[in-house]
């Protein structure tokens, strides 16, 4: 149960960085999982190869992150802004091919599997008679506490609401003074850090390795389930589909913990075609 | 410069143009015609795989360059013809009567498949798909029983009328036979009223359904005939490679099916051919390349790369694709010195938006 809350809370940061991104800019960004799988490799150079500790680990992975997605924004994605949908979709999905790629290559981290110490032991503590391992309560915790710090940014800070503002409209928001392409790039440099830290979450439980972003395929259905159009939708969605594979797990046969996720999104996606928490639009001729 | 000069209504009906077309195809058809008696094996195994890969990409070129629904699920199509021939061949079902089966089940899976799509739209219809093409993927794998799960099945030597196809030659023939047909027959079918539904669905639904284009008809016919193609694609493939597992139909495949379509260029049935041609070759020019290059860097990463990297590049800097840049370079031979750099450029919205505000 809990360890579907945690497996949950990464799908829910996964489907942040993809709602973040689809709000602004109406791409779903296929490279989600490559990034966080970057951004796991990031943290592994800092804590293994340079010794840094657990927090510094974060900070620069995070931070390093969102570079890199400021950087695929500005090269890649600015110059088909405003093709198809599709075209783009399919840019972010060639971006993943090279990142996958480019990890293998890299001298020290290659196609290995790693595992990134953490300072949350396997240890377990007991609280009203229900056991708790201290890795899964520090993975939920960190999710909640970066979900307020995001809440608070969006609220708060003038280039939160700068965000907000371009992706619900984003002529109006040019219209107001928002430099809205560079709001865009922003906006990827946020979602990569998201997703960095989803990253680094994840790696204690399925270590690091470079085709680790495969996990950002079960982010899709947290996503979709959730309405790609919403913040929450996301974190909810991610912690439904988190739950039924934890419970598809326990109680079916084998075999349906990997199916589980799509099955709900399609069953989602036959009820209401816009996810649970999507707005229903109408489109003009 | 040739100027088509339209005299009778029969001139629009016909299959080619203009005589420069009957001699260019004719030399393609009488170059594959020979092709068996002086390339070499390995070349001829290229030229299956072209001519598979075709078929699939004709088939999903159908989908989404003509009634623009996107499919990440094609591989699925491809696994259900793959495994009912491989089945039906093992009962000792004719190739006559298996491939139609193989076809049929692809296109009863589109037929499936397309009806949400009556529903969702763009992106959520890939994601459906992508769900799809998961859920087939597993059921494949534990289907035991039947599919012989992980250690996959064996296909012998396909054979016609009692003639045994299983050599180079005569698989080359059936294949280039098979990828003609479905060239014609989609030809024919895009210049009928059903193919003329299509590109209205794909231009816009909305405007579609008030010139009195049933949606919900054509979107499924779209999805069970493109199914349909990519199984007699996948029947094919499965006697290409003779032995068939689940891992050869995953989503990586469906992504790479699709890239036919983007890089042979959305929207032209050349594309499809093209792209499939590309799509073979690149791994080989990929694998000459690896020797120029230091050690390190000519892991499996380098190949995953260059994929991305021609995807990006491509979709940046030519998004009409390989048959877009020829038409580009024919335009300007031909319209010499008049060819203006803008003449193919899509009209681009600053944001294009689907949401309503």
């Amino acid at each position: 149960m809990l360890a579907g809350v945690a497996q949950g809370c990464v799908y829910a940061l996964v489907a942040l960085g993809f709602v973040l991104i689809y709000k602004a800019t109406e791409t779903v960004n296929f490279a989600q999982g490559d990034l966080m799988m970057l951004g796991g490799f990031f943290a592994l150079t800092a804590s293994v190869i340079w010794g840094w500790p657990y927090w510094a680990t974060i900070v620069f992975s995070v931070a390093a992150m969102a570079i890199v997605g400021m950087l695929i924004e500005r090269v890649v994605l600015r110059p088909v802004l405003g093709q198809p949908a599709f075209t783009v979709v399919m840019i972010t999905i060639g971006v993943g091919y090279v990142l996958r790629g480019l990890v293998t290559m890299v001298p020290g981290w290659g196609t290995d599997t790693y595992t990134l110490p953490t300072p949350f032991s396997e240890g377990t503590f007991k609280m009203g008679g229900v056991i708790f391992a201290v890795q899964e309560v520090a993975v939920i915790g960190m999710t909640a506490a970066l979900c307020a710090v995001l809440y608070a940014f969006f609220r708060f800070s003038k280039l939160g609401v700068a965000m907000q503002a371009t992706s619900q409209n984003q002529l109006a928001a040019a219209y107001m003074g928002i430099p809205v392409r560079r709001i865009n790039m922003f906006i990827w440099g946020l979602s990569s850090g998201v997703a960095a830290f989803a990253g680094i979450l994840l790696a204690p439980v399925t270590f690091v390795h470079s085709n680790m972003g495969f996990i950002g395929l079960k982010a899709f259905p947290a996503a979709v389930v959730g309405g790609f159009g919403s913040v929450p939708g996301a974190i909810v969605g991610g912690l439904i589909i988190g739950l039924v594979e934890a419970f598809a797990g326990r109680y079916l046969p084998e075999g349906f913990k990997d199916v589980a996720a799509y099955v709900v999104v399609l069953a989602v996606l036959l009820v209401r075609p816009s996810g649970i928490f999507g707005e229903t639009a109408r489109k003009k001729v | 410069m040739r100027f088509l000069f339209k005299t009778s209504y029969e001139q629009d009906l016909r299959l080619f143009k203009h005589g420069g077309q009957v001699f260019w195809y004719g030399l393609l058809m009488l170059l594959l015609l020979a092709a068996p008696f002086f390339a070499g094996e390995y070349l001829m195994s290229q030229l299956h795989f072209i001519c598979i890969y075709s078929i699939v990409g004709l088939g999903l070129m159908l989908l989404v360059g003509y009634t623009g629904q996107v499919s990440l699920g094609h591989a699925a199509f491809l696994a259900a013809g793959a495994y009912t021939e491989a089945l039906l061949q093992a009962k000792d079902v004719p190739f006559l009567v298996s491939l139609p089966c193989a076809a049929l089940l692809a296109a009863a899976l589109g037929f499936v498949v397309g009806l949400p799509a009556l529903r969702l739209k763009g992106i959520y219809l890939a994601i459906a798909t992508l769900a799809f093409n998961v859920i087939v993927e597993e059921v494949v794998t534990r289907w035991e029983s039947l599919t012989n799960g992980n250690s996959g099945l064996h296909l012998k030597p396909v054979s016609l009328f009692g003639l045994d196809l299983g050599g180079d030659a005569g698989f080359f023939y059936l294949c280039v036979a098979l990828t003609v047909l479905s060239v014609l027959a989609l030809m024919n079918l895009l210049r009928s009223p059903t193919g003329r539904a299509f590109v209205a669905i794909r231009d816009s639904e909305i405007s579609a359904s008030c010139m009195g284009v049933n949606l919900a008809k054509y979107k499924t016919l779209s999805f069970a005939i493109s199914a349909a193609l990519t199984g007699i694609g996948g029947a094919l493939y499965a006697h290409k490679v003779t032995f068939i597992t689940p891992e050869q139909f995953t989503l990586l495949q469906s992504i790479e099916l699709i890239t036919i379509v983007i890089l042979g260029g959305v929207g032209f049935l050349h594309g499809a051919v093209l792209g499939a041609a590309f799509l073979i070759v690149l791994p080989q020019l990929i694998a000459l390349a690896k020797d120029l290059l230091p050690a390190t860097m000519g892991g499996s990463g380098l190949q995953s790369i260059v994929f991305g990297l021609v995807l990006i590049v491509f979709i940046i800097f030519e998004p009409l694709g390989l048959y877009g840049r020829w038409l580009k370079i024919r335009t300007w031979f031909e319209l010499f010195p008049f060819y203006r750099a803008g003449m193919f450029r899509r009209q681009k919205s600053y944001m294009k938006s689907e949401r309503l505000r």
